[in-house]
């Protein structure tokens, strides 16, 4: 019997070397706990049948990552029924690798949103609590680990959508370095923020997640060759770790008392394992990331969304004779809310006699912020703060005033801003929600977060069984 | 902050939505209290700070210029709303 709630994926590796188990039965099971379960998280959006590619360890894809024969939707009504004709750089990664698909994820419609109550197919629920969302945009792929329904998944992360999921699950989420992970046959959203990223139950999942995806792709050029190989971590100390506290990602208004309180724990522990600490500053990063995150990626999603014009797939507005109102109906019924707000906003922080005001002012409030960033890892090698100022909030509580919801990445925007790195790992429960530690490193520091985010998981020793699930 | 009607119009129609005629104040409304918060980056006086496009330091990546396969009609048509003799059919352009 497979406890596919408590199985890491090198557990199912391990068996699966040693014979104990095939990669079909491994998908038999989890298949399984996904009709048991999916009913109440809804996780996945499409879940495969039939005979699965691969002989390794199942996985579950964010249904933005475009898969060949398998529907992928973005979590949008204007791409239902698309099924695509090429695989992305990461889906052919996976199958390379051997790891059966599982299904595709449920998100907030284009990945915009932190609560996946944004999705054109209905909201996904926390596996804590599925009063509660799972957080987002990558909330499906976060409640489908933490509930048992896959043994890892990836997702993509542009404001804080891989690492705000994990941490009000109780995983483990990377939202890596700008560039080290292609793009290609990635629903864009904004282009110079987004990034795939692992969703997992233990950071050692997560190392090599990401070495499975990482590194140079030619058909996206804004990827590099990492600078080193991804290392599994090992080493259970922090011995000559310089850790930075930033003040303002920390004393924030609106973190509450019990996050904080898990975080400061962990922040002892990291020092009872051998790490340096010190306070450093990051004065206007924080107070104007989220500013600066709200021009930037809706004026590129404005410019990435524009393809949607119901010509050459997806959604076609019935019963019109011009091509312009053609274009404008099919956009106008079939994205959500929250896409046609950000494609407004963007357009018009873009437009002439506005843009230098707010796209170009942006753009240079990205050049503090990236400073600042610099200025902190002169002094330490990884800084560490919470990863959201709340644990999962009840669905409905924020989803009708975006500038609240919006608030849910205050503390992860900013390192975005920057192309920065950052692991979460859960460091405890606040009311018996999980709490997310969020540590940051500078570019391709990767190999150093799973340093440290081993350690303190090792250390702090968190149960990532939802409670109510465990046997 | 107040964003005007023909403001809301006017950037619809250069972002291809029609907005029914009953929820233009609601966009209005919607709009105008976003621009107000993201209006915060106005605070910093950034005249002598560069712009970042884009956060890594990559500049000028070149591809090799040979012909390679690409997707054949029949698969760029697939997903086609209204597809004829191998084209994407659209309304005419009033």
């Amino acid at each position: 019997m497979i406890d596919t709630l408590r199985l890491t994926a090198e557990d199912a590796a391990g068996l699966l070397e040693r014979g104990e188990v095939s990669s079909a039965e491994l998908v038999a099971a989890y298949r399984e706990a996904i009709a048991a379960r999916d009913g109440e998280l809804h996780a996945y959006l499409h879940v495969t049948d039939g005979e699965a590619e691969g002989d390794g360890v199942p996985i579950a894809l964010k249904d933005v990552i475009t898969t060949r024969g398998v529907p992928t939707t973005a979590g949008s009504r204007i791409l239902e029924g698309y099924v695509p004709v090429f695989d992305s750089t990461i889906a052919s990664r996976v199958k390379e690798a051997g790891l059966p698909l599982l299904g595709k994820t449920n998100l907030d419609e284009f990945a915009m949103g932190s609560s996946t109550e944004n999705s054109g197919y209905g909201p996904s629920h926390n596996p804590w609590d599925p009063e509660r969302v799972p957080g987002g945009s990558s909330g499906g792929s976060a409640a489908a680990v933490a509930g048992g329904l896959a043994p890892w998944a990836l997702g993509t992360d542009t404001g804080g959508s891989v690492k705000q999921p994990a941490a009000l699950c109780g995983i483990v989420g990377l939202r890596p370095t700008y560039g080290s992970v292609s793009r290609y046959g990635i629903v864009a959203f904004a282009s110079s923020l987004d990034q795939v990223g692992p969703l997992t139950k233990t950071v050692r999942d997560c190392a090599w997640l990401y070495r499975v995806t990482a590194g140079l792709d030619p058909c996206d050029s804004t990827t590099v060759e990492l600078p080193e190989p991804v290392e599994l971590p090992e080493r259970e100390d922090l011995k000559g770790v310089r850790i930075g506290i930033p003040r303002e990602l920390n004393d924030l208004e609106g973190i509450e008392p019990g996050v904080r309180g898990r975080v400061d724990e962990a922040i002892r522990l990291a020092e009872e394992l051998g790490a340096e600490l010190g306070e450093t500053t990051l004065p206007r990063s924080v107070d104007y990331g989220l500013p600066c995150y709200y021009l930037v990626a809706p004026a590129e999603a404005s410019s990435n969304l524009a393809r949607y014009d119901g010509v050459r797939y997806g959604h076609r507005a019935e019963g019109v004779d011009d091509l312009t109102a053609l274009y404008e109906r099919t956009r106008w019924e079939a994205f959500g809310d929250e896409p046609k707000r950000r494609i407004l906003l963007g357009t018009y922080a873009l437009s002439a006699g506005y843009y230098d005001a707010y796209y170009g002012q942006a753009q240079k409030v990205r050049t503090v912020i990236k400073d600042e960033f610099a200025a902190a890892f002169r002094d330490f090698d990884v800084l560490l703060s919470p990863t959201s100022p709340t644990v999962a909030f009840r669905l409905g509580e924020r989803a009708e005033n975006p500038l609240a919801m919006y608030l849910s990445d205050v503390l992860t925007i900013p390192p975005n801003m920057a192309g920065l790195p950052g692991l979460s790992i859960p460091c405890g429960l606040s009311d018996g929600l999980p709490v997310g530690l969020q540590i940051l490193g500078p570019q391709f520091s990767e190999n150093t977060l799973f340093h440290v985010g081993h350690a303190l998981e090792r250390a702090i020793g968190f149960d990532y069984v939802p409670e109510r699930l465990r046997a | 902050m107040t964003i005007s009607r023909d403001a809301v119009l006017h950037v619809a129609r250069l972002a291809r939505l029609e907005i029914p005629e009953g929820e233009i104040a609601r966009v209005q409304e919607d709009l105008g209290a976003i621009l107000d918060a993201v209006s915060k980056v106005s605070e910093l006086d950034l005249d002598d700070v560069e712009p970042t496009s884009h956060p890594l330091d990559v500049v000028n990546v070149w591809g090799a210029d040979e012909p390679r396969p690409s997707l054949s009609r029949e698969d760029a048509l697939a997903n086609a709303p209204d597809p004829e003799d191998g084209h994407f059919r659209v309304p005419a352009v009033g």
